[in-house]
């Protein structure tokens, strides 16, 4: 171990080429081109009761929108996505498509080769925001205002669906930008060349939605204020917090939350002035650890490794995201994990010390066996979690750590709604906060348009 | 290896694959490529009086495509050969004498008049040709000059053009027929009244291949207008084969020698179309889509599967699916099939369902138990193979056919091995045994 804290920790900026930078950071799938878009359409069926549809938590009419691809209507078929999901842009490029809808299509039945949903719908949903275009009009003004919390997916959806059925909604957004983790969390190269920012843009476009970022719900505002101030609330806060190492050192320098360094990276604009080691290593298994382990690769980081307590079926990052990671130099050690750092003189992480592990009675225990592994740095990627501080005395119901809502995201209290990642039994998955984004605005619309209903009705005799 | 070679009329072919008579074949230049490619024949560009005609100078060519681009439909609105008279014959003079083996048959189109006729015929004795084809086809153009389809759409000028001809000649004719009609027989039965020792079928379809809905007008246009064309290519083929078939089992036409011409694209199509008494095939849009090359896979392709089925040569099988060639009223009612689906290979699109469901017979499941199951009710089944056609995986869907003595749960009735066709059959109003339009297939010499 002596060996491993000798010398300085490698950790500089400007590894690469400009050039680079650029080649690393481009579209991790270029767009399809319009003849591709129309070779791939063809090969869908047109399935009756399409499994695909069923298998999107949005439930886009997926032969649909292909048809109308097919047929030279790439408008049609972004109305026809937006529809159901008006962050379907986004969706096109990040969702785990190899465990929803393309793990649906038929067509891996007879040659295991889905149908490009996810691309398609890309395809046809640019069409559209490149064209500068919303494909919706507001309803009427219904005199209702609703606040929002939080300007990501879940938030953005539920705002544009209420924006559409004609109340004025506010959005608070703590962070400076819009986007939630589709600006901060996404990995950069699935989502390039500003796209987060260009989406919140056309989201915005149906109007009657006021954005105020950089206000903190807690901070600078009560919930109780927003429930006197409007006439329904939707939380969608996300996760504030990262899970602790529990592990002795983690507080050293070179020592980050993997979450924290990706929202870093996705705000450097000149990535050539990003600081990330010649040895990098990533405790986790999930879809933030592949991020940060493939970012610092394409950083020009030398040696990556995941390190993971399980083994591979157990990894919740999708077999897409591994095979991302091995193609792109990441090493993932599997039925491992971390016991302590090797912080060097000077307080900065030297490596990491590791132990094996293994299941017993289908208990994971450690081994006894451990093995170091030299990192000048280490990113802890072993979950979120949310924070409620925010809503501390509100007396809000929370289970297993999150908000509890019933199928309609209704919280424990009366006019406050919730959805995305910060309520309880979500999926953390863009898609599925747009759903709960949706499924909530209709709800709060329902209760609105029911109580203007209650106001209105002839008093009976 | 089977043996290739054919003998139409007397004109001998190394194999039955012929160019037809268009651009590929307006040149020695393309001519002699083709040759060395290994076509058989070619049908020379068809040839007219000087002061040759002009083309348009804007597009010539209106397609139909496949997602893929692939090319389904060819539109054309060329005329015949643009160029002299004389530069024609002096080339097919030229290529018949370097390429002895293959065969050379002029196209030709002259005003109805029998001096125009004599003359031109006269002249292209001299270039050692093999034979002639009278072009009574192209729809479009010429036919407005009373040529081309205006004469084949009349089988008095056809009968009358073709005597002509077959007295002013010793070369062989062949009637070029066109598409363009109500009834094929009635312009065959008078090319052969008239002499002509084959037909040639199908010339190009009067077409308009689509709108520009920009434009408002039809495409491809020519300074804001355009004409209808004639349309070839795969697309036409179902239609070149029927009008074949009616000339094969029409009792005056059967045996009548026949070129078979129209989306022509591979060995198989050529099968098909000498399966229904074709002697050669001539081919034009696969090789204007491809290049001559095609005919490689159609010689090797023809060659290997006449090998597979024991056919020495191509007159082994040359009209052998006529006589199944019949009209409805003959068709065994007797005949029960269901649709069957393969579980195994079944990927469960649910395109079956839909099907049958909205457009037909109610008689596909799609949730059998509450699960995503699909399957033939045979109580609805009427054996339509609409599923079978629409079903995107191959052999996915097949028919079934019920045997003698089983009971159609349909109809509750027990299926007769007897065959009982509409004329025996008790609904039929005027109960006669033939309610004869088309004759029943022939049954040709010899077998
Ligand atoms: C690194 C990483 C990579 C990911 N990659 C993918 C992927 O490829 N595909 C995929 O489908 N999913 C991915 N996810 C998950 C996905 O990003 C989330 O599930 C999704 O963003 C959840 O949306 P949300 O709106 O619930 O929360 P968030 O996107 O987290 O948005 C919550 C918003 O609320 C704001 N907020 C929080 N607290 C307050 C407050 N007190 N006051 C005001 N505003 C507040 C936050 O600033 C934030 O903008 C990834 C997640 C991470 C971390
Ligand atoms: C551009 C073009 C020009 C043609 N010119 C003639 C012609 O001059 N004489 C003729 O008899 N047929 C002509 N045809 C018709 C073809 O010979 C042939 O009958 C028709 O294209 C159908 O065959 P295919 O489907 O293989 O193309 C022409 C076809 C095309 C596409
Ligand atoms: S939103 Fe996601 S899951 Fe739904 S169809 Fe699009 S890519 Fe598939
Ligand atoms: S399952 Fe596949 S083939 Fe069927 S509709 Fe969906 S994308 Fe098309
Ligand atoms: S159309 Fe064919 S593949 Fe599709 S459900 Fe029916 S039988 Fe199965």
């Amino acid at each position: 171990m002596s060996v491993m804290l000798e010398g300085l920790p490698d950790v500089t900026a400007g590894r690469l080429e400009v050039e680079d930078y650029l080649r690393n950071f481009s579209d991790l799938h270029p767009p399809l081109t319009r003849h591709e878009a129309f070779v791939e359409s063809d090969r869908c069926y047109f399935c009756y009761d399409a499994p695909c549809m069923r298998a999107c938590p949005t439930s886009i009419d997926i032969p649909l929108f292909i048809r109308q691809i097919g047929t030279g209507n790439a408008e049609g078929a972004a109305e026809t996505i937006f529809a159901s999901n008006i962050l379907g842009g986004m969706c096109g490029r990040v969702c785990p498509v190899e465990t929803l809808c393309e793990e649906a299509c038929v067509r891996n039945e007879a040659e295991d080769k889905p149908v490009k949903i996810g691309f398609l719908q890309r395809f046809a949903t640019d069409t559209m925001i490149d064209a500068g275009e919303h494909p919706f009009r507001r309803a009427a003004p219904t005199g209702h205002s609703v606040a929002v919390v939080g300007a990501g997916p879940a938030g953005l959806a539920c705002a544009h669906r209420l924006a559409l059925h004609g109340h004025d909604v506010t959005i608070f957004e703590a962070r400076q930008k819009a986007g939630g983790l589709n600006e901060y969390g996404i990995a950069a190269y699935k989502a390039v060349a500003g796209f987060a920012q260009r989406e919140v843009d056309f989201v915005l476009s149906i109007g009657g939605i006021r954005m105020e970022t950089g206000k903190v719900l807690g901070q600078d505002f009560t919930l109780g204020e927003l429930r006197r101030d409007h006439d329904a609330v939707f939380l969608g806060m996300g996760l504030g917090g990262v899970n602790a190492l529990g592990t002795e050192g983690e507080a050293a320098g070179g020592s980050h939350d993997a979450v924290a360094w990706i929202s870093d990276l996705r705000q450097t604009v000149e990535l050539g002035g990003l600081p990330v080691g010649r040895r990098v290593v990533v405790i986790g298994g999930g879809m933030t650890a592949v991020d940060a382990a493939v970012q610092s690769r394409l950083l020009g980081t030398e040696e990556v490794t995941v390190v993971y307590r399980r083994g591979q079926p157990d990894m919740k990052a999708s077999r897409f995201e591994q095979e991302l990671a091995q193609t792109r130099g990441v090493r993932i050690m599997h039925w491992a994990k971390p016991h302590r750092l090797h912080i060097g003189d000077d307080g900065h992480v030297r490596g990491i010390e590791l132990e094996r592990t293994r299941l017993e009675d289908g208990r994971l225990v450690g081994t006894g066996e451990f093995v170091s592994v030299a990192a000048d740095m280490v990113f802890k990627a072993i979950g979120q979690t949310f924070v409620p501080h925010a809503l501390d005395e509100t007396g809000i119901a929370l289970t297993g750590g999150r908000i509890a809502v019933d199928e309609e995201g209704r919280t424990s209290l009366a006019d406050v709604w919730a959805g995305g990642d910060c309520v309880a039994g979500g999926e953390d998955l863009t898609v599925a906060a747009v759903q709960d984004g949706k499924v909530a605005a209709e709800s709060i619309h329902r209760e609105l348009s029911a109580f203007v209903a209650r106001q209105t009705a002839p008093v009976e005799a | 290896m089977a043996d290739l070679r054919t003998d139409f009329l007397g004109i001998k072919s190394p194999n039955p694959f012929w160019l037809a008579s268009a651009p590929p074949t307006d040149k020695a230049y393309n001519v002699v490529r083709a040759f060395q490619a290994g076509w058989g024949g070619v049908v020379w560009k068809t040839l007219g009086e000087d002061p040759s005609v002009v083309n348009v100078n804007g597009p010539r060519y209106g397609a139909i495509h496949g997602p893929d681009r692939r090319l389904i439909g060819l539109n054309n609105i060329e005329l015949i050969t643009d160029r002299p008279l004389e530069v024609n014959l002096r080339e097919i003079t030229e290529v018949k004498r370097d390429w002895p083996d293959r065969a050379i048959v002029v196209s030709l189109m002259v005003p109805c008049e029998e001096t125009s006729w004599v003359s031109i015929l006269k002249r292209v004795e001299e270039t050692g040709a093999d034979g002639v084809e009278l072009n009574f086809g192209c729809p479009h153009g010429m036919s407005e000059r009373g040529m081309g389809s205006a004469v084949g759409q009349v089988p008095e000028y056809i009968e009358m053009v073709a005597r002509w001809c077959k007295a002013n000649t010793r070369m062989p004719v062949i009637v070029k027929l066109t598409p363009n009609i109500t009834d094929v027989r009635y312009p065959a039965r008078a090319a052969k009244r008239g002499g002509a020792d084959a037909v040639s079928l199908i010339n190009t379809i009067s077409s308009i291949m689509g709108v520009d809905l920009d434009q408002m007008a039809p495409s491809p246009t020519i300074d804001g207008k355009a004409s209808h064309g004639g349309y070839c290519g795969p697309a036409v083929k179902p239609i070149a084969l029927n009008m074949i078939a009616e000339i094969g089992r029409d009792a005056e036409t059967a045996g009548l020698p026949i070129s078979g011409i129209g989306g022509i694209t591979t060995w198989r199509d050529a099968a098909e179309f000498m399966a229904l008494g074709c002697g050669t095939v001539q081919v034009c849009t696969a090789a204007m889509t491809y290049g001559f090359r095609v005919v490689s896979d159609m010689i090797e392709g023809l060659s290997r599967w006449m090998d597979s089925k024991g056919y020495t040569s191509v007159d082994d099988f040359v009209g052998l699916a006529v006589p199944k060639v019949t009209d409805w009223q003959y068709l065994n009612l007797n005949y029960v099939t269901k649709a069957r689906i393969d579980q195994d290979l079944c990927i469960k699109c649910g395109r079956c369902h839909i099907a049958c469901e909205d457009t037909s017979h109610q008689a596909i499941t799609h949730l059998v138990d509450g699960r995503r199951h699909f399957e033939v009710i045979d109580e609805e089944c009427v054996g339509c193979n609409l599923c079978v056609n629409i079903c995107p995986v191959e052999d996915c869907i097949t028919m079934e056919t019920l045997p003698p003595g089983a009971i159609d749960p349909r109809t509750g009735i027990v299926v007769q091995s007897e065959y009982a066709n509409w004329t025996m059959h008790r609904n039929n109003p005027m109960s006669v045994t033939s309610q004869q339009f088309a004759a029943e297939p022939v049954v040709l010499p010899g077998e």
